[in-house]
């Protein structure tokens, strides 16, 4: 049974001018997301969306695990490891020979598995679902911000519907309308970057294929020569195939779906069949714009940053900025210093310069400028199927990895020495936990609040945490009430002896950590980690 | 730190080793084999801060836009 989109209801405005704390723009994945992190916080928003159905067409498909911790956490975790496919494992080809394969999380002991597939108009389907049944997100498809008036103390929107136009008075207009962004171009935001002179046909198929449930990329495969191909399983018998066709490519001849077919075809070979889903031509762009944070308006997702696919950085990175700011704005909605929100650009901006840069690296490989990058880029593949040295410079796609949040004003540096384990800025690691004897993990117990994470072995008792501040404590021995690390995996990946503590954020990044804190210290790191210092 | 002082022994015999490994060869196939060369080379030494400062040299030696010689990281 293949995806049915839903057709939601639209309202005619109620009022000729109306009033909002919180206004998200764009219903897609990253304001959706927002919307729910929010709702999950007890804080009200009104979504406004053009459309009034989920996004067509081959968008987002890889999520990566923390992507899926964060899901976890908003109430959808199982639903992505049911309905998606889970893989860890890719190979990349160069001519008719497999030049190696790889495998993304060789260790066991995670909730979430490294990646799942699953095409975003699920993702989008079950959030707006879980935001209707929120009572707290007023969904109103079919209004569409016509234009927008920024003040010091919110946006002053019009909207249009169907049904007539409104005004609607913004305290917080956060702006998640794609990677055309109408608000931001409407501020005359400069959106820089690098084009890439590529473009690349995006098709998905629907076909019965004995293909394991793996990421193949080909460099120069006899079926497309001279170019790369991609290919990943998605639910549904869906697969995602990406050809790329060079720059002199014809986009409107290439969308041709005869075209396609001969394409897929000489892919597949002549015994399988199949339909095609969706057929795209696209080039690709990484940019950013430079701020973020622009007073009361607050930009987020492709709005703010764009990349190329081949990372899958665009929709895990969008979530991570809905998982950033979600927090901060809640806590500054319940009197917090508007300053954290400063935060969220200093904390963001790395984190999209990152993606754009991967991005950037894995495009320059698979697009080489020139007949020398060329031979470079051949060299790297040649030595690669006999040779394990030359494996790490093949750049099919540097998958998305969580941003390390490395020069966080909200963090506080280690005071003593650490081995290693998790350092300030760094999300939270999960491991297996047993709890009253029952099978549990870890990061179920963090939540959506600053938590203190102490550890407490045989005679070693757990740091005490402050007032007010909310302590999970993990034994290496088993104890009643506590998650007990039988597997020693905890303190393994945390770094972590009995006595040790971390101060973890409400987005369960590393705020602080310490061996044997007093209440002083960790709330000294509290009030940093809240914007307060 | 990137040594320019002369080290390879044998120099006539490695340079004809190259060039006899280039007989033969087309052009993509000779850039192709320069390359490996290159990335089997840079293994070897492994450094970034050399590697950084090898790639800058070469950069700022020959035909290539003038650029300043590299100097040791701080």
């Amino acid at each position: 049974m293949g995806f049915q989109p839903p057709r939601y209801p639209w309202h005619p405005p109620v009022a000729a001018r109306e009033a909002a704390q919180v206004v998200i723009a764009g219903g897609g994945l990253v304001g959706l997301t927002l919307a729910l992190d929010l709702a999950r916080q007890g804080i009200a928003s009104v979504l406004l969306d053009e459309d009034d159905t989920v996004s067509t067409g081959s968008r987002a498909i890889c999520w990566a695990k923390r992507t899926l911790e964060i899901y976890g956490r908003l109430g959808l975790g199982a639903r992505f490891l049911e309905k998606g496919v889970t893989w860890n494992r890719g190979r990349v080809f160069h001519g008719e020979r497999e030049a190696y394969a790889f495998d993304l999380l060789p260790e066991q002991g995670h909730e979430y598995p490294a990646f799942v597939n699953l095409q975003q108009y699920y993702a989008e389907a079950w959030l707006a679902e879980e935001c209707a049944a929120s009572g707290l997100v007023d969904l109103r498809w079919r209004h569409r911000v016509a234009a927008v008036e920024h003040r010091p103390d919110g946006a002053l929107l019009r909207v249009e519907t169907p049904g007539g136009e409104y005004q609607l008075e913004a305290e917080w207009l956060l702006a998640c309308d794609g990677a055309r962004s109408p608000i931001r171009e409407g501020m005359g935001l400069p959106f820089l970057g690098q084009v890439f002179r590529d473009r690349f046909l995006i098709a998905d198929v629907r076909m019965h294929a004995p293909f394991p449930a793996e990421r193949w990329f080909w460099f120069d495969p006899p079926f497309h020569p001279g170019q790369s191909v991609l290919l990943h399983k998605q639910p549904d018998d869906i697969w995602r195939i990406d050809f790329q066709l060079g720059w002199e490519a014809d986009p409107e001849a290439e969308r041709d779906p005869a075209r396609v077919r001969a394409r897929v075809a000489a892919m597949l070979g002549p015994k399988v069949s199949f339909e095609l889903e969706w057929v795209s031509v696209y080039s690709f762009r990484c940019r950013r714009i430079e701020r973020f944070r622009h007073g009361r308006t607050i930009f987020l997702g492709d709005a703010a940053h764009q990349v190329s696919p081949f990372g899958a950085r665009g929709g895990n990175g969008g979530v991570q900025d809905a998982d950033n700011l979600a927090w901060k704005l809640a806590a500054v909605l319940r009197g917090a210093t508007p300053a954290l929100l400063d935060s969220y650009d200093r904390e963001r901006v790395p984190a999209a310069e990152e993606n754009i840069l991967n991005s950037t690296r894995s495009t320059d490989f698979i697009t080489p400028k020139t007949a020398a990058c060329h031979a470079w880029r051949d060299a790297v593949l040649e030595l690669s199927a006999a040779h394990g040295f030359a494996r790490p410079l093949v750049n099919s796609g540097r998958l998305s990895r969580p941003a390390v949040l490395a020069d966080s004003p909200l963090s506080t540096p280690d005071a003593e020495a650490w081995g290693g384990g998790l350092p300030p800025g760094a999300p939270a690691v999960d491991a297996p936990m047993l709890r009253a004897g029952q099978p549990d993990w870890l990061l179920r117990h963090l939540g959506r609040e600053p938590v203190l994470l102490a550890f407490a072995g045989p005679g070693v008792p757990a740091a005490e945490a402050p007032a007010g501040l909310r302590r999970v404590v993990v034994a290496a021995d088993e104890r009643v009430g506590t998650l007990w690390d039988h597997s020693g995996l905890a303190a393994a990946r945390w770094g972590a002896r009995p006595g040790d503590a971390v101060l973890l954020r409400p987005d369960q990044h590393v705020a602080a950590r310490f061996h044997a804190p007093s209440p002083a210290a960790i709330a000294a790191a509290r009030a940093r980690m809240m914007g307060e210092a | 730190m990137l040594r320019t002082e002369p080290r390879i022994e044998d120099p006539d015999g490695f340079y004809q080793a190259v060039m006899d490994a280039h007989r033969g060869l087309d052009e993509a196939a000779a850039r192709r084999f320069d390359a490996r060369l290159a990335l089997i080379l840079a293994n070897h030494i492994g450094d970034a801060a050399v590697l950084r400062q090898a790639v800058a040299l070469a950069a700022a030696t020959g035909e290539a836009p003038a650029a300043p010689l590299p100097s040791a990281p701080a």
